[in-house]
């Protein structure tokens, strides 16, 4: 069913104009809309990703034109799994979103034509039609970080418009150089023209080098990472949870195609400076970030400086050049994800509940929102690395794939980053769970309600946090005859965390191990995909 | 493709390769607009230029020396390329897109802190 493929696009896009549409009749349109959407999504994503498993890869021609004239649209083990990715996390931030806000219809319509061009870059074999998706991509999310009211918000969304064009730009320029030397524009086709022009031509060499510096500055590998802090900081939870999961994985993921499908391993046994290069790199993205996100006390910086070394890490696994450490990068893109949302969404919820974001804020919360806090702890472990969870999974491939490789630099910049996650993780899950909850607080009295959220902790659907004291933080009718009462709502904004985060975090906390205990399931996806880059 | 190096080869190069050089003019002209500007309205129009000059680019790429218009029935071959012009065409597009976006924000940062200086704007956030 190959037809599904542009639906994958197309279905979301015209969805995101249905909130709007429908909007100047009734209200509340816009989470129906992006719920239908997310559901279709998923569907679709999960055919595509049957097809490939069965039939391998699968290739549409966009308006009938036979590559590699026309636009190409292909979809294998890689790209579908990253697919099924987008529909599971926009599934997720959708019900989290519900009780989480922002709940304009505007906001909807963004997420979906995010949604659709993450999908877009994911499915496309095209450099053109990746460039024109990177943009709708950048658009959306520079519009979804400014739903934050702050101006503060505006103004990092406007810093990350300017950057991020520039990098989207650089990345044109690159294309053109491509295209200039070559006449192509398809990913596969140009596999095969480079060589016959010849690698070390300077046009080539060139583009590459722009390519790579553009896409990195959409990563946000650590001297281009500038935008990120801010822009996750500044957007609200549900944005920051979305963005942080796929907005740079799908940059991420676009450089693999470059690296591997545009400019194969051949390039890098005729120019090896050029990856080597991208080694150093990433090995210094990787350390800077660590080292960064260790001094950080506001816990969405922390995490937003995790996740220019992560991402560092995830390139070191493209740029080694073996088939090891490529699995072993992409599944840490696919881990990362899933760990990064989840971590985001515990941590938007840690801190309403809490009544503040900083790394002190925290202490003590294990009483107040164990589910939560356990989860957060899973997840924090997952991204450090421990086994089985999917952290441990990909680090261990890129460290194997670096040794065999020799890239020593990159087997031991994992291990310290290793140590790095550990040491900012470990503060905080210190505060979670070793501190008592600061006096002033006025919470010390109430362990009977506590004792009610530990109990009813299970996700059955009669603890759900009732919104309590006014806030609106569970906006919907049917969960909110929550039996905790409003015994503490007198300056925490939440009393316990809405039943719709908790379940998201718990999702998370279970997909990351589960896909850690089945990582070679997803290697043995990854695998025909690697091993055709390689021949 | 041009090997000698001499004087009327230089003239020759710039006469003929002149649309590269305010490429890069304009490439330059744009990056140093963000960069140097503090007024967040010119960095936008830097953006722009700089987008303008990569449009420039790929629009010359298409060009080529005594061809036709890519329409039928306007002359003979050799046409010139229309490809380039058609993928600079969506990306003006998306280049508009930007502008408005970034626009907005502006307007709605001016809004906050009464100001679209940069520098000012952090002063005005590190006493708060």
């Amino acid at each position: 069913m190959t037809d599904a493929l542009p639906l994958l696009v197309v279905v979301p896009i015209v969805l995101a104009l249905a909130p709007i549409a429908a909007g100047r009749l009734r209200e509340n349109t816009g989470w129906i809309a992006a719920a239908v959407a997310a559901v279709v999504h998923l569907g679709l994503s999960v055919s595509v990703a049957l097809t490939v498993r069965s039939a391998g890869r699968v290739s549409y021609a966009v308006g009938g034109y036979v590559p590699p004239f026309g636009i190409e649209l292909v979809a294998d083990g890689v790209s579908a799994a990253l697919v099924v990715l987008v529909s599971a996390v926009t599934l997720a931030v959708v019900v989290y979103a519900r009780a989480a806000g922002p709940r304009s219809n505007t906001f909807y319509s963004e997420l979906l034509v995010l949604t659709a061009g993450i999908s877009g870059m994911f499915v496309t074999a095209d450099l053109f039609n990746l460039y024109v998706f990177l943009e709708i991509t950048g658009l959306a999310t520079y519009a979804l970080v400014a739903t934050g009211r702050s101006p503060a918000a505006a103004l990092a969304a406007l810093k990350y418009l300017l950057v991020g064009t520039i990098g989207a730009s650089l990345y044109l320029l690159g294309v053109g150089y491509l295209y200039i030397s070559t006449g192509s524009l398809n990913m596969a086709d140009l596999a095969g023209l480079l060589p016959e022009v010849g690698y070390d031509s300077p046009l080539i060499l060139t583009g590459f080098a722009l390519i790579a510096v553009g896409l990195g500055v959409k990563t946000a590998l650590f001297p281009l990472h500038t935008w990120q802090p801010d822009a996750y900081a500044e957007s609200p939870d549900s944005v920051a949870a979305y963005i942080s999961a796929l907005v740079s994985t799908a940059s991420a993921y676009a450089l693999f195609r470059v690296l591997y499908t545009v400019f194969t391993p051949a390039f890098d046994a005729a120019v090896p400076v050029a990856l080597d290069t991208l080694v150093v790199l990433a090995s210094v993205s990787v350390v800077i970030g660590s080292v960064l996100a260790v001094l950080q006390s506001d816990l969405k910086r922390m995490l937003a400086y995790s996740s220019v070394s992560q991402f560092g890490l995830v390139v070191a696994g493209f740029a080694v050049v073996n088939e090891t450490a490529l699995v072993g990068g992409l599944v840490h893109l696919v881990g990362h994800a899933v760990m990064k949302a989840g971590l985001f969404v515990a941590v938007g919820a840690l801190a309403a509940v809490a009544g503040g974001r900083t790394i002190d804020d925290l202490a003590g919360m294990a009483d107040r929102a164990p589910v939560v806090s356990a989860a957060f702890a899973v997840l924090a472990l997952a991204l450090v690395g421990v086994p089985p969870a999917v952290g441990f999974a990909g680090k261990w491939h890129i460290v194997l794939g670096a040794v065999e490789g020799g890239r020593w630099i990159v087997a031991g910049v994992a291990i310290v980053s290793t140590l790095l996650t550990l040491a900012y993780f470990a503060r905080v899950i210190e505060r979670l769970y070793f501190r008592d909850a600061p006096a002033p607080a006025g919470v010390a009295e109430q362990p009977d309600a506590t004792a009610a959220a530990d109990a009813d902790a299970a996700l059955t659907a009669d603890g759900s946090g009732a919104g309590s004291g006014g806030s609106d933080a569970d906006g919907t009718p049917g969960v909110d005859a929550g039996d905790v009462p409003d015994a503490d709502a007198v300056d925490a904004p939440v009393s316990t965390v809405p039943m719709r985060a908790r379940l998201i975090v718990v999702a998370a906390a279970v997909a990351a191990v589960v896909l850690g205990v089945f990582a070679t399931d997803l290697i043995a996806a990854f695998e025909p995909v690697v091993e055709v880059s390689f021949q | 493709m041009i090997d000698h190096v001499g004087l009327t080869g230089q003239i020759d190069l710039l006469a003929t390769r002149f649309s590269y050089l305010v490429v890069v003019a304009l490439i330059g002209i744009g990056l140093y607009g963000v960069t140097a500007s503090p007024n967040l309205v010119k960095k936008v129009i830097g953006l722009n230029i700089f987008q303008v000059g990569i449009f420039l680019f790929f629009v010359t790429s298409g060009y080529v020396t005594g061809a036709a218009p890519p329409l039928l029935g306007h002359g003979s071959g050799p046409y010139a390329s229309p490809l380039p012009h058609v993928l600079i065409l969506t990306a003006i597009v998306v280049g508009v897109s930007l502008t408005a976006v970034a626009l907005a924000l502006v307007v709605r940062i001016y809004d906050a802190y009464g100001t679209l200086d940069e520098d000012a704007i952090e002063e005005v956030r590190s006493h708060d």
